[in-house]
């Protein structure tokens, strides 16, 4: 396929902001970055966006001009930024548009999301007998792998220290105060084994990408950073996923295993190859797990890499260097497509006080949600 | 005691001794639980109350409500999935455990327990035998 660039980036600051709509955050977020590429929004040929709970993406026409421009409204879960992505590659990808834009955004109520048994084709007792919340699922699948691979509950606390010492160096985080170990362990238990500061809570935020193609890049200056994959899969047989009232004994494969395997063939590399990830981390133990199921380490290893501390923005492979979803919140619509920003932050070698060290030339971004769905991107500059 | 009525029908058998009710695929001879309503694919079958606990957690809030239909005054209880062996691994609630109790690889049984004044429904408890 022919290479498509990232030209411009543009982030409305993730939290909670009252008075401004999630379709408000999206087109901020979309002003931004046309600011940063150079470009206006009628140079745009096309659009791809999503929320999972603040409406149509394609109303933001509202906001930012009636240019009668073509956009492809996307709905995909947690991937769903990543899909807006890959849309949007697609069509440059080949050959039918030169410069578009992938944006999503989000705005969800305060707590733990309420998904009712019926959207996810589930009988209603399973949500009248207390199984229907997502927080139940992490903490079990985690529960078993750290009795299967030695990971300590002060792994635990230690990815949750390191998102929130990053979040105080990114302007769009939530979090932005370092919170102590002892803290973060002792804290109220939410689901056994994790604590309140190891999950982290619905949110609002925007993203936007300016996409373009080596010619448009190029003539514009920019042809710096390049998609080498972006990829999205579903769960294969025998995987472990939430709202699962029943699990196959023949213990299989995980959508992100999928996934991965796929980024890493279309790229062309492999895990050794990457400078920075950013890495689902709904709460810690999940990074912990997604550090294995992207190729980073083998499981179990993750304890030492925790205690050495080599995930951290100096460390061997920073992960999560703006604090993650523990720091920054998870709007669904927005949340993958802050990892891909992120990482074009850093790859720029525009991070501040939380760039990584060395000059970082190929960045990873790694999405999983419900229903058993997992996004991975790959650039490099 | 008052009326109860099951959470669901056609999920256990009701006997002293209790069981769940999967659904065995008629190909693959893959079981699930439940069975699906109205699958031509799969048969009914009982299925093994005895297994061994695979993992598990604490709900340490009220889940929300619809669609929880548990009691009002709210006490955390543990849930989790059992491995019944040779046939699927299953989640439901557990009861009659102290948290501090739960080992993965315990042995766990199928048992019915109220959810609400009004209503039945399966869960898992650790086997005391003696």
């Amino acid at each position: 396929m022919a290479d498509v660039f990232i030209v411009g980036i543009g982030i409305h600051p993730f939290g909670r902001t009252e008075g401004r709509s999630g379709l408000h955050q999206g087109a901020f977020a979309i002003r931004q970055a046309l600011d940063d590429a150079g470009l206006a929004w009628r140079d745009m040929q096309f659009g791809f966006g999503g929320s999972d709970s603040a409406g149509n993406a394609d109303t933001v026409v509202n906001e930012m001009g009636l240019t009668g421009l073509p956009i492809i409204n996307v709905r995909n879960g947690c991937a769903t930024g990543g899909s807006s992505l890959i849309g949007a590659w697609q069509a440059i990808a080949s050959g039918q548009y030169d410069v578009g834009v992938a944006f999503g955004f989000d705005k969800h109520p305060r707590g733990a999301f309420n998904a009712m048994p019926a959207e996810y084709s589930l009988p209603d007792w399973y949500g009248e007998a207390g199984m229907m919340v997502t927080t139940q699922f992490f903490a079990m699948k985690l529960q078993r792998y750290m009795a299967q691979h030695g990971i300590s509950h002060a792994a635990l606390g230690r990815v949750a220290q390191k998102a929130f010492d990053n979040g105080v160096h990114a302007p769009h985080a939530w979090r932005r105060s370092p919170v102590d170990l002892d803290t973060i362990l002792s804290s109220q238990m939410i689901s056994d084994p994790l604590t309140k500061y190891m999950f982290c809570s619905p949110a609002e935020g925007g993203v936007a990408l300016i996409l373009a193609s080596e010619k448009k890049a190029r003539a514009m200056g920019r042809a710096a950073i390049r998609i080498r994959a972006a990829v999205t899969r579903t769960r294969p047989p025998g995987s472990f996923e939430v709202f699962s009232p029943s699990l196959s004994v023949e213990r299989g494969g995980a959508p992100t295993l999928l996934a991965s395997a796929a980024a890493f063939e279309m790229a062309g590399i492999g895990p050794e190859d990457i400078a920075v990830a950013q890495l689902q981390d709904t709460e810690s133990g999940a990074e912990i797990m997604h550090m294995a199921e992207n190729g980073f380490c083998r499981d179990g290893e993750q304890e030492q890499w925790l205690a050495e501390g080599w995930s951290r923005i100096d460390g061997r492979l920073p992960i999560n260097t703006d604090g993650g979803c523990l720091a920054c919140g998870e709007p669904i619509g927005a949340s993958g497509l802050r990892q891909v920003y992120e990482n074009v932050v850093q790859l720029r070698g525009a991070g501040g006080g939380r760039q990584v060290p060395g000059d970082p030339r190929v960045g990873y971004t790694h999405v999983y949600g419900a229903p058993g769905i997992s996004g991975v991107t790959i650039l490099e500059r | 005691m008052g009326q109860t009525v099951d959470i669901a029908e056609g999920l256990f058998v009701d006997a002293p001794h209790p069981a769940l009710i999967g659904g065995r695929h008629r190909e693959t001879g893959g079981i699930v639980f439940p069975c699906p309503a109205g699958s031509a694919d799969h048969e009914p079958v009982v299925l093994p109350r005895r297994g061994t606990l695979w993992s598990w957690t604490v709900q340490r809030f009220r889940p929300k409500t619809p669609p929880y239909a548990g009691p009002e005054e709210f006490t955390p209880f543990a849930l989790g999935y059992v491995e019944l062996p040779g046939a699927v691994i299953v989640e439901a609630p557990f009861t009659d455990v102290a948290f501090d109790e739960l080992r993965i690889g315990m042995a766990m049984e199928t048992v019915l327990v109220p959810l609400n004044g009004k209503v039945r429904t399966f869960a898992f408890a650790p086997v005391r035998e003696g």
